[in-house]
């Protein structure tokens, strides 16, 4: 369909604007910070005279005019290019590429439960409105949407590694087990169930919430009562006329929290002691390393930005009123 | 067979949940339907009419609303004892229904085609190609214009006249006996309401099919009706065959409600040629941008307006009537100039609205002045009523306390109770709220107000008291009226001058009585043919 | 029926004490209620009941709770008494949520009325700044400020409050798009009411009711930022923080669950509370329209 390339194509446009931004906020924000590069660099050699620091100065086009440098800094962004590392003496986007990996299967992961089982247990929710299912699905959906993951994450931990044992504590895969194949995977799937619970409970508990009242307001809509006068009902009704319009906003949301989601996989990444992006998040931070901190965010944006378009793209592909023009 | 009634409602009520303002919904309703007859049931908002139709569907929300009392036969079967997977059945099948509201009524992710095969999926054996068939056979028969490619549309490609030929040719896929319409040509225009209103009576002679039909209009009754039903605030106030009901009704309530329907004979000329122009509109223009995106390029702009003058003397009406779509509510936003139009000029008192500075515009809003059409929507909710009424004096300068005595005044001329000025608008009724709008206009103390269709979301026995309240005091403050109006009937009874809009063009003007005697233009003679129930003059009744 | 439609209805309840009402009979609402106020009155207390420094060595270090008088929650494995800790929390945890909320509110009505209102390009550039926003993980950026800006209280609270006014001024966008073609903002504007007080005086007020519910939500929001970022240890270390004490319960976490499961469950519920105040809300400020 030529259409929804042109559609592609527009959102991506509309994109360009957004990394811009992003990249310009980013330049703003390391100039905000005390000191620059070469003071980190002098810093962690344990100091140095002041010629040196001067020459490092031109060699990093420090002694230029910001505009020169912002202009420096978003060339360099443009080609993927995050600069040098000091905490892991690598460029920043080798450090990044070879954690990625593991941020997306967990980021995947929650995602893909959160929204199966959140989509599920609203409708069941709502088909039963006010019944003790309902209030019970209701009640939990609370206690999960108010509950730090981090606190998810330490009961977890005490339950099932502590007490019962069934799950590794941490790390993504048994260090010194060298599995190889499906081991490998399975291995690396039991490390990450307890990551991936922990992360998508709260997730969980938004789409359930929203689909259930989602599902409550499509069922008091026209055309579902047109269908009730066609002489549907049961399943047939639920899931063509009320949850595919129902899971409109559910999808919308989906789509906002993608970046919320990469920013609460910090915090697991770090209990779990994951080798991923959250986890370099954290670490760069007690080191101060803004370089790596500077190419995680534009990484992260830009991941979030291609869900965003793809998000677009299934609620279009479901809602033939969005005009693919 | 000719002797059961295809739907027989004996002494039906229908009980609300505890805490509705009334117990019941509706009481003691009797009513039948034989086949090939189409009965009307009658009534303003609140008359439990949508109610009563539901109740036959079994669709009512139980079981916070339901029938407590009487039978609902359907072919001497009663509906009320059926278990629900027995109506499911039943439903779409034996019995279908119409409602109002085309674009919501139909499921805005599924094809036209899809959603008529749905019922014949759900009622009949047939295969693919046999449903796919009679699929296309029926929206033949609902003249659907090229039904193949009808088929696949979506819901919001096709316009509000054919999604509803959708819902007929839905109702009818299965021949049922009995078709319930509830207000199935509210929401069209009239000349597309008239199309809709020939086609359920062609369709309905054509198979001999029972019809109830719900309606508050007593135009499309006296249109269609065989039998008609008066429903007030749930119980039954008279009913009869249609004849005598529209034009020797014996009830105070039908008598008022009948005496309230505007007759099609415009006021008499009034001789105003001689009195001073207020305002001058010349050669407006507007047109919308459609949304067009970078790559996809500007799509051709939509012209609301085109070229459009027209002259308003002190004292007079002016009709702008129109159908949805021939920009005549744009003519009112441009003549008070809510909306920026891309040329032409408005004189008020030799100076121009349109090309007005920031400063010059503040004071001639003062002397063109405008009353809306939601009466709900036009008042801020979070305001009082005389905040409401005072507000443009103060913004003008008055001083709060004068401009608030003032407000209380104009309550009594827009014949309001002065308690009214300390309430929130949320607690009065729609033509109530619709007489604080008047009382906010004239507080400006205009020469003109612009009326954009300010009746039309009210009933017909408050309409007829508001349009009559906007007469007496265009009279009395010797106002001009701009009367923005889809409803041939109200401008006839109002306008002393009208102007009949197409595509954003004027396609006739002139005196309203010349008009409706003798259309010149070919639209004009549409429009004013399509004025449901036409040839019925109500009878001059004395209402007590 | 009176001839002509005029009787009043008789005067409704104050808006006050319908909301009230409304509120009232979302039970759960009224349990949040109560949660808030005994967190609230915990905060107001702290210094009564625990008074002191609750950082200070209180007693024998991990003494369980309900052993010791002195010490009802415990004390961790530092000696700090755990109420005592619990007790100064809840006033940093309302303090970041409260002032927090106003910033990115404030903030987010600013943006979005004028998106909303204005439209056209003065939209569209406020849109593309509040999509940059929104599309950075707003935890990343929270700690990038951190790390940039230090980890000091006032720059957690302002840091919390940028990061998050993208989604009430997506919400307040939205609602000043709805109601911006109300008939009510015709008729100011026709009346010659200017800009500034349609926007503030007009639309705005209509535009809060879902507003003041999100701000809930933003409140809960973010404690669990706050508290995520004190589990991290990059929290202010000159104030107790429940965040932090389930961050040093850890390391204690086989031995003494009860250093992390008490300041978990002092989160949880004043987050529960701000959730279930926020549906109250709801009922009370938006009613559905029943037919």
């Amino acid at each position: 369909m030529p259409s929804i390339l042109v559609y592609l194509l527009r959102r991506i446009l509309q994109a360009v604007p957004v990394i811009l931004l992003i990249m310009v906020g980013s330049f703003l924000l390391i100039q905000l910070a005390p000191g620059d590069a070469v003071d980190a660099l002098v810093g962690d050699m344990g100091g140095a005279d002041a010629a040196f620091v001067e020459r490092m100065r031109q060699e990093y086009g420090l002694d230029q005019s910001v505009l020169v440098q912002l202009w420096r800094y978003l060339v360099k962004l443009a080609q993927f290019d995050f600069g040098w590392s000091y905490v892991y003496e690598q460029p920043v986007a080798t450090v990044l590429m070879s954690r990625l990996w593991v941020t997306m299967l967990l980021m995947v992961g929650a995602l893909s439960a959160a929204f199966v089982i959140g989509v599920a247990l609203g409708t069941l929710a709502a088909r039963r409105a006010y019944s003790l299912t309902d209030n019970v699905i209701s009640t939990l959906g609370l206690i999960f949407y108010a509950m730090p993951s981090f606190l998810l994450a330490l009961l977890m931990i005490l339950v099932f590694s502590v007490k019962l044992g069934w799950l590794p504590v941490s790390g993504i895969k048994d260090i010194g087990a060298f599995h190889t194949g499906w081991r490998l995977w399975v291995d690396i799937a039991r490390h990450l169930v307890m990551p991936v619970a922990a992360l998508s409970l709260i997730y969980m508990a938004f789409y359930m919430r929203l689909m259930r009242t989602s599902v409550l307001e499509v069922m008091d809509l026209d055309f579902v009562r047109t269908a009730k006068a066609k002489g549907a009902g049961g399943r047939r009704l639920m899931f063509h006329h009320v949850m595919r319009n129902a899971l409109m906003p559910v999808i919308t949301l989906l789509g906002l929290q993608i970046s919320t989601v990469l920013g609460g996989s910090v915090v697991i990444e770090t209990i779990f002691a994951l080798p991923g992006v959250g986890q370099l998040a954290y670490t760069s931070v007690i080191k101060r390393d803004l370089n790596t901190l500077m190419g995680i965010i534009f990484l992260a944006s830009i991941i979030v930005l291609v869900v965003n378009i793809v998000t677009d793209m299934i609620y279009a592909w479901l809602d033939p009123r969005i005009e693919l023009q | 067979m000719s002797a059961t009634p295809i739907l027989q409602i004996e002494d039906l009520r229908i009980s609300l949940p505890a805490g509705a303002d009334r117990p019941y919904a509706l009481e003691h309703l009797n009513l039948t339907v034989n086949a090939g007859e189409i009965v009307c049931l009658v009534g303003e908002s609140g008359s439990g009419k949508s109610l009563a139709a539901n109740a036959v569907m079994r669709l009512l929300p139980e079981p916070r609303v339901h029938v407590s009392a009487g039978r609902i036969l359907l072919d001497g079967e009663d509906v009320c004892s059926r278990s629900e997977a027995e109506m499911r059945k039943l439903r779409g099948d034996r019995m279908a229904m119409i409602f109002q509201e085309p674009m919501t009524a139909l499921n805005p992710q599924k094809t036209v085609g899809w959603q008529i095969d749905e019922v014949l999926r759900l009622h009949t054996d047939l295969d693919r190609k046999g449903r796919k068939a009679r699929v296309l056979e029926i929206l033949a028969d609902v003249h659907i214009p090229d039904p193949a490619s009808a088929c696949n549309a979506y819901p919001h490609q096709i316009s509000g006249g054919q999604r509803q030929r959708v819902m007929i040719a839905m109702a009818l896929v299965m021949n049922p006996r009995l078709i319930i319409a509830d207000e199935p040509t509210t929401a069209l225009d009239v000349t597309t309401q008239k199309q809709i209103l020939r086609l359920i009576k062609e369709m309905q002679a054509k198979h001999g099919t029972g019809i109830l039909f719900i309606t508050h209009d007593f135009g499309v009754v006296a249109e269609i009706a065989d039998r008609i039903v008066v429903l007030r605030l749930g119980e039954l106030v008279e009913s009869g065959p249609a004849d005598q009901i529209l034009n020797r009704p014996q009830h105070p309530y039908t008598r008022a409600l009948i005496a309230a329907v505007p007759a099609l004979t415009p006021p008499p000329h009034k001789p105003l040629s001689d009195a001073p122009v207020v305002l001058r509109a010349s050669n407006l223009r507007k047109s919308f941008a459609a949304r067009g995106g970078l790559l996809s390029g500007r799509r051709n702009a939509v012209v609301a307006v085109k070229d459009l003058s027209f002259a308003l003397r002190r004292g007079e009406t002016l009709g702008v009537v129109g159908e949805s779509g021939s920009g005549k509510t744009t003519v009112s936003r441009i003549v008070t100039r809510l909306l920026e139009s891309d040329s032409g000029e408005v004189m008020i008192h030799d100076r121009d609205l349109i090309r007005a500075s920031r400063a010059d515009l503040r004071s001639l809003r003062k002397d063109i002045q405008m009353v809306f059409q939601d009466p709900m929507a036009s008042l801020n909710p979070r305001k009082r009523v005389v905040d409401l009424i005072a507000q443009g004096p103060i913004v003008h300068g008055v001083p709060k306390a004068e401009a608030h005595a003032r407000a209380r005044e104009l309550l009594e001329l827009v014949e309001l109770s002065p308690a009214a000025a300390d309430r929130y608008p949320h607690e009065f009724s729609g033509g109530q709220r619709q007489r604080i709008g008047i009382a906010r206009a004239i507080a400006m103390q205009p020469r003109v107000i612009v009326a954009d269709e300010p009746v039309s979301a009210l009933d017909v026995s408050v309409q007829a008291q508001v349009l009559r309240l906007l007469a007496d005091l265009r009279d009395r403050l010797d106002l001009s009226l701009l009367f923005v109006t889809h409803d041939l009937r109200v401008a006839a009874q109002l306008c002393d001058r009208i102007i009949v809009m197409q595509k954003g063009e004027i396609v006739e003007a002139g005196p309203t009585a010349e008009v409706f005697a003798a259309p010149e233009h070919s639209y004009t003679q549409a429009l004013l043919s399509s004025i449901p129930g036409r040839d019925w003059q109500p009878p001059q009744l004395s209402v007590a | 029926m009176s001839a002509t439609d005029l009787d009043l209805t008789r005067p409704a309840a104050s808006r006050a004490a319908v909301m009230w009402r409304r509120f009232r009979r979302n039970r759960a609402a009224v349990l949040g209620l109560v949660i808030f106020a005994a967190v609230a009155l915990a905060a107001l207390l702290a210094g009564v009941i625990t008074p002191g420094d609750p950082l200070r060595l209180a007693g024998q270090p991990l003494t369980p709770p309900l052993t010791v008088a002195a010490s009802p929650f415990g004390t961790d494995q530092l000696g700090r008494d755990i109420l005592a800790g619990i007790l100064h929390g809840a006033r940093i945890s309302l303090l970041i949520g409260v002032v927090a909320t106003v910033i990115s509110i404030a903030i987010g009505i600013l943006i979005g009325a004028v998106a909303g209102y204005f439209g056209g390009w003065i939209d569209d550039v406020l849109m593309r700044i509040t999509e940059a926003f929104q599309t950075i993980p707003s935890f990343v950026l929270l700690l990038t400020l951190v790390a940039i800006f230090g980890s000091s209280l006032t720059s957690i609270v302002i840091g919390i409050g940028v990061v998050s006014w993208t989604a009430p001024a997506r919400m307040v966008r939205a609602e000043f798009m709805t109601l911006r073609q109300r008939e009510f903002v015709d008729a100011a504007r026709n009346l010659g009411v200017g800009n500034a007080s349609i926007i503030f005086r007009e639309i705005l007020p209509n535009a809060l009711p879902p507003v003041i519910v999100f701000a809930s939500v933003v409140m809960a929001t973010s404690i669990l930022m706050e508290s995520a970022l004190a589990f991290l240890g990059l929290g202010d270390a000159n104030f107790a923080s429940w965040g932090n004490m389930i961050g040093q319960g850890r390391a204690v976490l086989r031995e003494a669950a009860f250093c992390t499961v008490i300041p978990g469950v002092a989160i949880l519920l004043t987050v529960l509370s701000f959730s279930l105040m926020g549906e109250g809300l709801n009922d009370a400020l938006n009613p559905r329209q029943k037919k």
